[in-house]
């Protein structure tokens, strides 16, 4: 019988002991294979949420900062005003990654003679661009104006409609809603472009333009938005830009710092754990050594298993990892973080690679002690 | 005996106890840094913020309507009220003053460029560039270069006592000047120093020492606006109510708060006549983009302490676990399990305190690391920081040993001492 096995067991190729050994070496002794799992489970899940959150934390924070309103400024050049299709023009160019809002602008006479600047726009755009500014209730119907703060204690103090004259044609407007901003807009009258139009008949002279992306992406934009409409100056306005370069490159040093010294922990936690467990099972590196085996199997054995750990704990841990930093963009900007996926090899090399470190080093420490000496429990 | 039996213990197996204490140290090293930062990092980013420029304007009280498009004023220059230069070094009297970070005065004028064959009326913007000034005991520089830092300048910014001034870019090239030419200004030559690049109204525009433009107005002393860069602490639901409709114990709360209503009433007690209102662009939007860095960071610094408490345990298992023929020649010998577990908490709290120790410095000395490289300033470390710290590392430690110590102490004799782990 047992030479039927053994002959049964010469035909197979040599691999299947090798498989069966790191199967049987996984099964047998789950629980400290279990535990050394879960550190690099952890490790890797650690690894990439930081990882994930360092490259998605920019456009997070970019959309926090289009808040600040417009970067970039169209205004036509000398006192003309711009091409009747030059929001079209601008809205193509930004293919929907920003945003534009016209204005036009007129000084006009209140009717005790003082001279106001009256802006006309499109509020439902104004609202979503400069959404700092306060405003008791934005006019909805024709004929309503926004009051800034200040001008309204010279046209309306008490809220009661009022007149405003330009170039000899008069308006009736009736102020609905209070802006105030602590800028020039608290010394200005905004009203609909059609109530704007239809009184003094002038076309907007300058877009304000909230675009999105990096700073080479907005420059880019810049240079198209002069070719396409060369009428206008177009600049960017370099009080956002600089500000917003600023804090979104000291935030990304910061989390860079940050993460460094987490995924190191991480990693240090496998390593530890992992020689631990390599140091524990010398019994059967002797054992092995007894019978025969030569180094290079046992260290091959060995690699393969911690490089089979590294394998499915980078896995699992993306899975984990992907789910954390997900929960973190939720939690703190409302919105989850994309999972990108060009995460994953640097995650898969960078496990398998501390858990090959991590067994190879024992290995290389025991090498030089005699399989006697360990079965002796020297 | 106790003690003994420890001491040797530390004695005899020191790659060990190094290698568990290396754990700890760095644990509790990176846990001491991410904390250190995270609690910082909202004063670093309101200071780095700041490069938003003002968020506080200043006006007089009895001031007329701006006539400005574009940020060109349209207004006659003459009109309107002013406030007092006097009055400005008042403003470090402020029970806040030490948010203050900086403030500018601007006064625009408008003077007469050239010749008289080719002349034209151009806006002359007069203010501080880093104006030293004085208040009781105290002397500061302000001005422009503070609340404005995104004006670039080609050449030299001027004194502010000299009658120089800067040209702005546009109007350079219109003019066909450069740094270091001559202008005409209202009949007097005066020396161009530097291109000014604002990507603002100040490109089209001369931009002079304050005083310089008082003398062209010909009311010294004279400020139309002051800009005020303050750090604030972002609003919440005490600090959108109404003052006047507090009760006095809410009053002082709110005006002992940082706010930027709170910093913009006391602007106001300290300039006479004067109306101060915060610029809401700036001052609304730091808020969100603070409190969204530091959520952040706090995540983040939730994640690092999570890792070194998994690093700390996996360190201290192993090493309680390679020790499994010890307990069982300690319980062969007689020993109970509780004795066993105290020897090991013992050994446990020491590797705590030690690793605790060391850690903390090196978490400190990486901060501080951290702080000069990423936001060329100190960062600082709160001294209350470091009972914490410790007291964390030993509740970390010994959740890590508990588990192992518990399954050690269980181990039956009988299979250590023959060697059957």
């Amino acid at each position: 019988m047992s030479s039927d096995v053994a002959h049964r067991r010469a035909g197979k190729p040599h691999t299947s002991m090798f498989l069966r050994m790191l199967m049987r070496a996984a099964v047998l002794r789950r629980g400290r294979a279990a535990s050394a799992l879960l550190a690099m489970v952890v490790a890797a899940a650690v690894a990439t949420a930081m990882l994930n959150l360092y490259v998605d934390v920019q456009a997070k924070l970019r959309k926090e900062f289009r808040n600040y309103g417009a970067n970039v400024v169209m205004v036509a050049k000398g006192d003309q005003v711009l091409p009747a299709d030059t929001v079209d023009k601008v809205n193509v160019l930004l293919a929907g990654r920003g945003l534009a809002v016209p204005f036009a602008y007129v000084v006009a006479r209140t009717s005790n003679g003082q001279s106001v600047v009256v802006s006309g726009t499109n509020f439902e755009q104004v609202r979503k661009l400069d959404s700092w500014w306060s405003v008791t209730s934005w006019p909805a119907k024709p004929q309503e104006a926004l009051v800034g703060a200040r001008a309204a204690t010279v046209v309306s103090p008490s809220g009661a409609p009022f007149d405003l004259s330009f170039q000899g044609r008069t308006i009736h407007l009736n102020p609905v809603g209070v802006l105030r901003t602590g800028a020039s807009e608290d010394s200005r009258i905004y009203l609909s472009s059609q109530d704007f139009e239809g009184w003094t008949g002038v076309k907007p002279s300058t877009i304000e333009i909230a675009a999105s992306g990096s700073s080479e992406d907005v420059n880019a934009l810049i240079r198209q938005l002069s070719q396409a409409v060369p009428a206008a100056e177009v600049h960017p306005i370099r009080q956002i830009m600089e500000g917003e370069a600023r804090v979104l490159g000291k935030t990304r040093s910061t989390l860079a710092a940050a993460a460094a010294l987490i995924i190191a922990t991480a990693a240090l936690c496998v390593l530890s754990t992992l020689i631990g467990w390599v140091f524990d099972r010398r019994r059967d590196f002797a054992i092995m050594k007894a019978l025969g085996a030569s180094e290079g199997l046992i260290s091959g054995f060995f690699a393969a298993e911690a490089a089979a750990l590294g394998a499915v704990g980078a896995i699992v841990g993306f899975g984990i990892g992907v789910g954390v930093a997900a929960w973190i963009g939720r939690v703190n900007f409302h919105a989850p973080v994309v999972p990108r996926f060009n995460v994953l090899p640097v995650v898969f090399v960078g496990s398998v690679a501390v858990a090959l470190v991590s067994a190879v080093l024992p290995i290389f420490l025991l090498r030089r002690v005699q399989p006697a000496m360990i079965l002796r429990g020297e | 005996m106790f003690g003994r039996l420890v001491y040797e213990s530390f004695r005899r197996q020191k790659r060990r106890k190094i290698l568990a204490g290396v754990a700890i140290t760095l644990g509790v090293g990176v846990a001491t840094a991410m904390i250190a930062v995270a609690t910082d990092i909202g004063d670093k980013i309101s200071r780095e913020l700041r490069n938003y420029g003002a968020n506080l304007v200043v006006t007089p009280q009895e001031d007329t309507l701006d006539v400005q498009i574009g940020g060109v004023d349209l207004k006659p220059p003459s009109d309107g009220a002013y406030l007092n230069e006097a009055d400005l070094p008042k403003i470090r009297g402020t029970f806040w003053h030490h948010n203050i970070v900086g403030f500018a005065p601007v006064l625009p004028v408008s003077v007469r460029v050239g010749d008289n064959a080719d002349a034209k009326d151009l806006t002359l913007l007069g203010t501080y560039f880093s104006k030293s000034l004085t208040f009781g005991k105290e002397s500061f520089a302000t001005g422009v270069r503070i609340t404005h830092p995104w004006w670039k300048v080609q050449g030299a910014w001027p004194d502010d006592n000299s009658s120089d001034v800067l040209l702005g870019e546009s109007l350079a090239a219109k003019l066909g000047r450069k740094a270091g030419d001559e202008i005409e200004l209202d009949g007097r030559q005066h020396r161009i120093v530097g291109i000014l690049s604002t990507g603002g109204a100040e490109d089209n525009e001369v931009v002079a020492p304050l005083a310089l433009a008082q003398q062209v107005l010909g009311k010294p002393g004279a400020v139309r606006r002051l800009y005020v860069s303050a750090l604030t602490k972002p609003e919440d639901a005490l600090a959108r109510r109404d003052p006047k409709s507090m009760n006095p114990e809410m009053f002082d709360r709110w005006y002992c708060s940082p706010y930027v209503a709170s910093i913009a009433y006391q602007l106001q007690e300290a300039i006479p006549h004067s109306h101060a209102e915060q610029i809401r662009q700036i001052a609304q939007n730091e808020g969100t983009v603070l409190s969204r860095i530091k959520g952040l960071m706090v995540l983040v610094t939730l994640a690092a302490l999570f890792a070194s408490a998994l690093a700390v345990s996996a360190a201290m298992a192993t090493a309680i676990f390679e020790r499994r023929n010890e307990v069982g020649l300690m319980k062969a010998l007689g020993a109970s399990g509780i004795s066993v577990a105290a020897l090991f908490f013992a050994e446990a709290l020491l590797l705590a305190l030690i690793g605790g120790i060391v850690g903390f410095a090196g978490g400190a000395l990486l901060a501080r690391q951290i702080g000069r490289s990423i936001f060329d300033s100190q960062i600082t470390i709160e001294p209350v920081l470091f009972p914490v710290i410790l007291a964390i590392a030993v509740i970390v430690t010994f959740a890590g040993s508990a588990m192992a110590i518990r399954r050690a102490v269980k181990f039956d004799p009988v299979y250590a001492l023959r060697g059957e782990g």
